[in-house]
């Protein structure tokens, strides 16, 4: 029965969609409507292929098919993403290479953007998420086959979302390029996934909500709050791709910079935490360092990232007071968002040898470093005088990158580390070697791209604030443009360097799922005087 | 660390110590609290029901911004003046006012004019190079001024500069062969190709279609802003395909008019920049 709802759905969804291929006022919007009807159409035909007159067997235990899934889509959307990410950044240093009109730097940025963080991130926390919330509340996940909904429902918002931008569909807001039906369709995914996270949490059989999921939950809940309000927009035909957001002028900006910081906060920070919080702990074997400090930073963290986004609108037409706060707020934000480092670093103690001989340990602890550097730098791009210089600089760039790959990338990659053996029902993983080169690969692509950047971003920032003794500008700005040339060519080699190692992982891990195990000396040598 | 009270919870094998917050995380906390109430008593903060706290020092960007360029202005003012005041010739005539107006210029060239002439003023396809002495309508200081301050082909000027090439070919003036040996002859003008049978049918053409305004020899005439053509320098590429394309349906650029724009005294100093890069007359 459940199955013929969701067969009813898809099939009426196709329907739909071939309406508005047939109806569609823009060329563009008619191609976003027929990719639509062709992903339900086959979602349709293969939920067709697997109906079973038979009484559905009874289902017990954890659902972790859907979890399996999400690591796939994990591993393929990080893969692409980072592919376009180096493809862009080869075109910022060879801007021959952009291709008209479909892969210019233009579309391919919201491409590589929405890749790495709905795309990739958002996978990554879906899985984790369905993962620890069912072992930590001991409860198989609720609302049956909605999650499916959930996770195809997310695919499909990514593939209209990246084919939007390749087609030129972007109502032009960062991080939320995509136009109206899009963000409709997002809508009534993520109200799924937070009823189907929500009901597992309520039939949950222990007596307390492990801190991993109030991170989760404040994510999710947070998401849907900020996905709604920032992209409440007027379309101005129902078959058509054209929308007018509500808001206009400054409140326009500030209601983005609301929604972009809180990406950051919420999406990348308290759902990451979250992952966080169970992975470090098990893979460590090792207890929590501090209850209090979880509670303490937990409702810190909540309560002062939303109030920081105006940091991103210094020096503009924002009223002064307005940005006073998004400083002092994010100034405030250092201590907060510390305390998660504090509690994953110092959950290690007792184990600290670990970081030698567990390279996923060694991971978790880069990835845990550089959450502590960038939510350090963040507070102090926040200040004003700070801000003056690094504004639209490249060292934003870096910053989000360091932040990115060092802290979201590499605390992700050790989650797929440690599930995909446990979820495929393998003794371990096909190499710990291959993790060490992933692991040294990634640092240096972070490190290149990270330094790199922020001497770009400040001699950048400089040149642009250079006067001559009589108060005039020294350099044009194409003069700047071309000074960052040989700093564009190491970025593209510290994003080879990283992508590298997620194709490394991405053998690592199907040969894990294969079952196979590599023929290699061990990573550490045995107590019983192995190799030196 | 593990002999530590833990708080009795356990999930899927996870267990919780219940270590006191950090003294040093604490206390940076608080800290970073106080700044922050310091810092909004000190500067604009709270959003009030018109209006907002002004804050003790009384601080607005606004206000910052206009200092600054008051301040910027009272020690340009009487430069300023005696720039506005005197003639072309005068400026360049004095160190002083000749260097100020070089380097004022050479600032407003980078913001509004390298996009098209590039940094360092050697143009591009289309847009003339700045540096040489091949001037389309004139090189003296008073016709770079009239050229900027005005703008070529600017529709919105009535004093803009403007000149239009018939399309030869386009417009059915000259068959497509003519328009091969006109290219022939030009290149032969300008010595880079010898004189050939092609070159003399073109010869002909060119003194019957182009020599009114280009000259007998190619020179050129400034007045009407018709380019020289004995020379190797070309505004819309130099092979004979490009010659020829422009023969056949010539481009024609576009500056805007910069006077109203950036008033008198810019467009003055912009002068003078232009007229310092070598080609000045």
């Amino acid at each position: 029965m459940r199955s013929a709802f969701w067969i009813g759905v898809t099939g009426f969804a196709t329907l739909l969609a071939v309406i508005a291929a047939a109806k569609g006022v823009e060329p563009e919007f008619r191609a976003h409507a027929w990719i639509a009807a062709v992903c339900f159409a086959a979602a349709t035909i293969v939920m067709l292929r697997q109906v079973r007159f038979a009484p559905a067997p009874e289902t017990t235990g954890y659902q972790d098919d859907v979890v399996r899934w999400g690591i796939i889509a994990t591993v393929f959307w990080g893969l692409a993403g980072l592919l376009v990410g180096v493809v862009i950044a080869a075109q910022l240093a060879w801007p021959q290479l952009n291709v008209d009109p479909w892969f210019t730097f233009g579309r391919l940025r919201p491409l590589h953007t929405s890749a790495v963080i709905f795309a990739f991130g958002g996978n990554a926390l879906l899985c984790t998420s369905f993962y620890v919330v069912q072992r930590t509340c001991r409860a198989r996940l609720a609302l049956g086959n909605l999650v499916w909904f959930v996770f195809w429902g997310y695919q499909l918002f990514i593939v209209l979302a990246a084919t939007g931008y390749l087609l030129g569909i972007t109502q032009s807001k960062e991080y939320a390029e995509p136009e109206w039906y899009v963000d409709l369709w997002l809508t009534a995914v993520w109200v799924a996934y937070l009823a189907v996270f929500l009901f597992t949490l309520f039939r949950r059989r222990e007596p307390h909500i492990y801190v991993a999921n109030w991170f989760y939950l404040s994510f999710i809940v947070t998401v849907a709050m900020l996905h709604v309000v920032n992209n409440m927009a007027l379309p101005v035909s129902l078959v058509g791709a054209k929308s007018y957001i509500v808001f206009a002028g400054v409140q326009d900006a500030l209601t983005q910079w609301w929604y972009a910081h809180n990406a950051v906060g919420f999406f990348l920070t308290a759902g990451f935490l979250g992952m966080m919080y169970y992975f470090v702990p098990k893979q460590a074997d090792r207890p929590v360092y501090s209850y209090r400090l979880s509670i303490v930073h937990f409702w810190s963290l909540i309560f002062l990232y939303i109030w920081a986004g105006p940091h991103h609108l210094h020096y503009t037409a924002l009223p002064d007071w307005a940005q006073t706060l998004g400083m002092v707020f994010s100034v405030m934000l250092w201590m907060p968002s510390w305390g998660g480092m504090v509690n994953g670093l110092m959950t290690l103690s007792g184990a600290w040898d670990k970081i030698r001989t567990d390279p996923i340990i060694r991971m978790m602890v880069l990835a845990l470093a550089f959450y502590g550097m960038a939510t350090f730098e963040g507070p102090v791009m926040s200040i004003k005088a700070v801000n003056s210089l690094s504004h639209y600089t490249d060292w934003t760039i870096g910053h989000v990158h360091s932040g990115a790959l060092g802290w979201v990338g590499m605390i992700s990659f050790a989650a797929m580390y440690f599930l995909v053996p446990r979820l495929w029902g393998r003794e371990r993983l096909y190499s710990l070697r291959m993790i060490n080169w992933h692991f040294w690969l990634a640092t240096l692509g972070i490190m290149v791209y990270a330094a790199v950047m922020w001497v770009s971003g400040i001699q950048q920032g400089l040149m642009w604030r250079e006067y001559d003794d009589q108060g005039f500008l020294v350099y044009s700005f194409a003069e700047t443009v071309d000074a960052m040339f040989p700093y564009y060519v190491l970025r593209l080699l510290g994003g080879v360097l990283y992508l590298t190692g997620a194709v490394l992982m991405a053998w690592n891990l199907w040969m894990t799922a294969r079952g196979r195990i590599r023929d290699e000396v061990p990573l550490v040598p045995s107590a019983a005087g192995g190799h030196a | 660390m593990s002999e530590q009270e833990t708080t009795g919870h356990e999930w899927d094998g996870i267990r919780e110590l219940n270590t006191p917050l950090p003294r040093w995380w604490l206390w940076t906390f608080y800290l970073t609290i106080l700044w922050g109430i310091g810092y909004c008593i000190a500067y604009p903060a709270i959003p009030l029901v018109t209006g907002n706290t002004a804050g003790l020092l009384g601080y607005s960007s606004r206000a910052e911004l206009e200092q600054t360029m008051a301040m910027v202005a009272d020690e340009r003012r009487e430069i300023i003046e005696r720039i506005a005041s005197s003639d072309l010739a005068t400026i360049r005539g004095d160190e002083e006012l000749a260097q100020f107006a070089i380097a004022g210029g050479a600032a407003a060239f980078r913001v509004h004019c390298s996009q098209c002439h590039g940094s360092g003023a050697v143009g591009s396809v289309g847009y003339p190079n700045l540096n040489d002495d091949d001037w389309i309508w004139g090189g003296s200081l008073e016709e770079i001024h009239q050229t900027i301050s005005a703008g070529v082909r600017d529709e919105a000027n009535d004093d803009s500069r403007f000149s239009e090439m018939p399309a030869f070919g386009a417009d059915g003036i000259l068959e497509a062969a003519d328009i091969r040996d006109v290219t022939a002859h030009l290149l032969a003008l300008g010595g880079r190709e010898p004189v050939t049978g092609d070159a003399n049918f073109g010869s002909e053409i060119y003194a019957e279609q182009c020599e009114v305004c280009h000259g007998e020899g190619g020179e050129g005439m400034r007045d009407l802003g018709a380019p020289a053509l004995a020379d190797a320098i070309w505004l819309y590429g130099s092979d004979p395909d490009s010659i020829m394309a422009q023969v056949r349906q010539p481009s024609h650029g576009v500056m805007p008019a910069w006077g109203a724009r950036l008033g008198d005294t810019v467009v003055k100093q912009l002068t003078l920049y232009v007229h310092s890069l070598g080609g000045g007359e």
